[in-house]
């Protein structure tokens, strides 16, 4: 059984807890004793009924405000597939977390209130998941009990989605008319509907093919770190243990390490079930390499005419994530990729992008808690770096704020 | 793992690459790191993950059990066995040693499970750990649900969940200033069952309780407890000899058992495939104090 991971995204009110409710309780996910639990905070608080939100939103600061701050993961399965919910916050000021849910993301959920059709937050959210990538999007014309289960309103929507995704790269999109509430073409197709021809939302979420999704052309391994046991029964084994992040490995494979360059073969790709033919994404392996050579944790192993262009200067989209600090040119942050580290200079803030409008704001001078804008930066040493939209783990990083050691901003190689 | 024509992973083998790529994270960039390990089945299948995340090697860590003194004795004989058989130092941060000293003051009501925190805080500063794998999955707690793989904690051990680092792809940030630490959870991901389904592919032995056995039990707040030196009947609360196994094995105070005749791992995943209650709401006493009990203790410095 594979396994997909989904996010969902939407405004406030769009009925984005009642959703995850109703896919965990059609599939029989929701745990008696939690429902009990909701139930009984539902009484406690005085609420008319059920509140399924108090289901996903866990903290005591979440439950006064009703709303939900930080990402939360749900995990079900259907005889199908299991499934990672990562549930995060509608609010535009915990954007960030809406991109860190994203950012490991097979699929985006975006779901529109019906009656109010897109709404800033819709684009928004929907400018997020194609900046990160997400693979697949579904658009969720929920609250359609609400508009009568009319065709039109649907129709509506769906074309002026269609028509701002125009604007953005969607490499696929899915859009399905339901209630959550009442249940309608959520877990099971519904009658109300007839009108509609596709699938329910489970059972696109069960089928949606995610096979062809990884980067499998360029082979990517970089170094965590170097497996040495000498004990007596393993005197001389010299093994590079890491994650695949594209392509495929296998042993006899002619291999470049890089920075250094030099080239080598594969001897045995290890794991502790016994060696294995090939290697792929996300497979954890240990790699030994025909040569000795001089091989350290943030290296990287690929093909020799297929390696990434080691680069000092790198151009990046990046979202900035602390309230307490803002990004500005000629400050400098360790910037984390793959296993390597490294520090960075912000040389130039290029524009901000208004994620409403997708206007480029060239007069910006920095970016704060939220804000995306593209950066011109010089690292140290040089990174061993794909563009993100060949390559998610190979393209993106993290900037670190080296006094606090918070984590500041995500990027993007462009 | 043998690789499927479509170059898919399941889901098992999915998460077991990304819990062996985070142990070898923690290794590589932080200097002092711990396994919390208890002789339950989650820190079990973390030990297991640990073997294969450095094979052929030896597991680069010590591992160590807050002991409360509380415990059932089939699971400290399994937990000393397990370390030894692994060659891995096992340290024990002792709960009865730190009432007995003064540090801590045992509660009225008998129960350890808040006083472990500062016995583990102590520990964790005596030998200057730097990471602490625990075994915590986001399933079985809604605040667990919020946490990050890579949780940060100030030197007192707190968690801030309005506060938290943001966490990307895979990259984790493990940097910290002197007395802070990262409590880290391999296991985030994984479900009850994933584990149960882990343990099965593995043949991880476990201890004996896990499975179900004849037992003297009474039944307390709709729950069933064993007869155990720290946990005896209140007059009116009737002891019979039940098949039970447990689900999780806490504190023998607060840990209840549940009804079952899984006595193999087989019939365990399948039971565990159609239960309707969740682990803790069925076996623990301790979650059941407030709507945010996990919360509150986390904040403290608990897992």
């Amino acid at each position: 059984m594979d396994l997909l991971r989904f996010a969902t995204a939407g405004s406030v009110d769009d009925g984005k807890s009642t959703l995850i409710g109703r896919l965990l309780y059609d599939t029989k996910t929701v745990f008696e004793d939690q429902i009990e639990s909701v139930e009984r905070a539902s009484r406690d608080r005085g609420d008319e009924y059920v509140n399924l939100a108090l289901l996903t939103d866990g903290l005591r600061a979440e439950r006064e405000q009703g709303i939900t701050i930080d990402v939360a993961y749900r995990y079900f399965a259907s005889p199908r597939r299991k499934f990672i919910i990562a549930d995060t916050p509608g609010h535009i000021q915990y954007t960030r977390n809406m991109v860190t849910g994203a950012s490991t993301a097979d699929l985006a959920l975006i779901l529109v209130d019906a009656r109010k059709g897109l709404v800033e937050q819709s684009r928004r959210h929907a400018f997020l998941a194609t900046l990160l990538q997400v693979p697949h999007l579904v658009l969720c014309v929920n609250k359609m009990d609400l508009v009568g289960y009319d065709q039109g309103v649907f129709d509506a929507i769906q074309q002026e989605f269609t028509d701002f995704a125009a604007k953005l790269q969607v490499p696929d999109l899915a859009v399905i008319p339901m209630s959550a509430l009442q249940g309608d073409n959520v877990v099971h197709r519904s009658d109300n509907m007839p009108w509609y021809q596709g699938s329910s939302l489970l059972h696109h979420l069960e089928n949606v093919h995610v096979a062809s999704d990884r980067n499998l052309i360029d082979a990517r391994f970089a170094v965590q770190t170097v497996i040495r046991p000498q004990s007596g029964t393993h005197l001389d084994y010299r093994g590079y243990a890491g994650q695949v992040s594209g392509g495929v490995f296998k042993p006899g494979d002619e291999v470049m390490v890089l920075p250094s360059g030099f080239t080598t073969t594969i001897a045995a790709i290890d794991t502790a079930d016994g060696p294995v033919e090939e290697a792929f994404p996300p497979m954890s392996v240990t790699i030994r390499l025909s040569d000795e050579l001089d091989v350290s944790r943030g290296d990287m192993l690929c093909r020799p005419r297929n390696a990434p262009t080691p680069r000092q200067d790198v151009e990046a989209m990046v979202c900035w994530m602390d309230e307490q600090a803002t990004l500005q040119p000629g400050r400098k942050y360790a910037l984390k990729h793959t296993t390597r580290t490294v520090r960075a200079l912000v040389k130039e803030l290029q524009y901000q992008l208004d994620v409403n409008t997708l206007h480029r704001n060239e007069g910006a001078t920095q970016l704060g808690l939220n804000e995306i804008g593209r950066v011109r930066l010089r690292t140290t040493l040089p990174l061993l770096a794909d563009e993100y939209r060949r390559n998610r783990s190979t393209g993106g990083f993290v900037l670190i704020d080296e006094a606090t050691n918070r984590t500041v901003a995500a990027g993007m190689v462009v | 793992m043998t690789a499927p024509r479509q170059y898919r992973l399941s889901q098992l083998q999915a998460l077991e690459a990304e819990a062996i790529f985070i142990m070898r994270e923690v290794c590589a960039e932080l200097e002092r790191p711990v396994l919390l390990f208890s002789g339950g089945k989650d820190s079990i299948v973390m030990l297991r993950l640990a073997e294969k995340a450095f094979h052929p090697g030896r597991i680069p860590f010590p591992v160590m059990h807050v002991d409360t003194g509380h415990n059932f004795a089939e699971v400290l004989d399994f937990r000393d066995r397990r370390a030894a058989e692994l060659g891995v130092n096992l340290l024990v941060a002792s709960v009865q040693e730190a009432i007995d000293n003064g540090t801590v003051t045992e509660p009225p009501d008998g129960t350890r499970n808040r006083i472990q925190t500062p016995v583990l805080l102590d520990a964790l500063e005596k030998y200057r750990f730097t990471a602490i794998f625990g075994g915590a999955r986001r399933d079985e707690d809604k605040a667990r649900a919020k946490e990050r793989i890579f949780s940060f904690r100030d030197e007192f051990g707190q968690w801030d969940p309005k506060n938290q680092r943001p966490e990307l792809w895979n990259l984790y940030n493990g940097r910290i200033h002197t007395g802070e630490s990262i409590r880290v959870f391999p296991l985030s991901n994984w479900t009850e069952l994933d584990i149960w389904q882990f343990i099965a592919r593995e043949g991880i032995e476990l201890p004996s309780i896990y499975y179900a056995h004849e037992r003297e039990v009474f039944e307390r707040n709709g729950m069933l407890f064993g007869v155990h030196e720290v946990c005896r009947p209140r007059p009116g609360e009737e002891v019979r000899t039940e098949r039970v196994r447990y689900r999780t094995v806490g504190d023998a105070s607060l840990t209840a058992a549940v009804r079952s005749d899984a006595d193999t791992v087989e019939k365990v995943v399948e039971e565990v495939a159609v239960t309707r209650i969740t682990e803790r709401g069925a076996t623990r006493g301790d979650d059941k104090f407030s709507e945010a009990a996990m919360e509150d203790r986390k904040r403290e410095g608990y897992f």
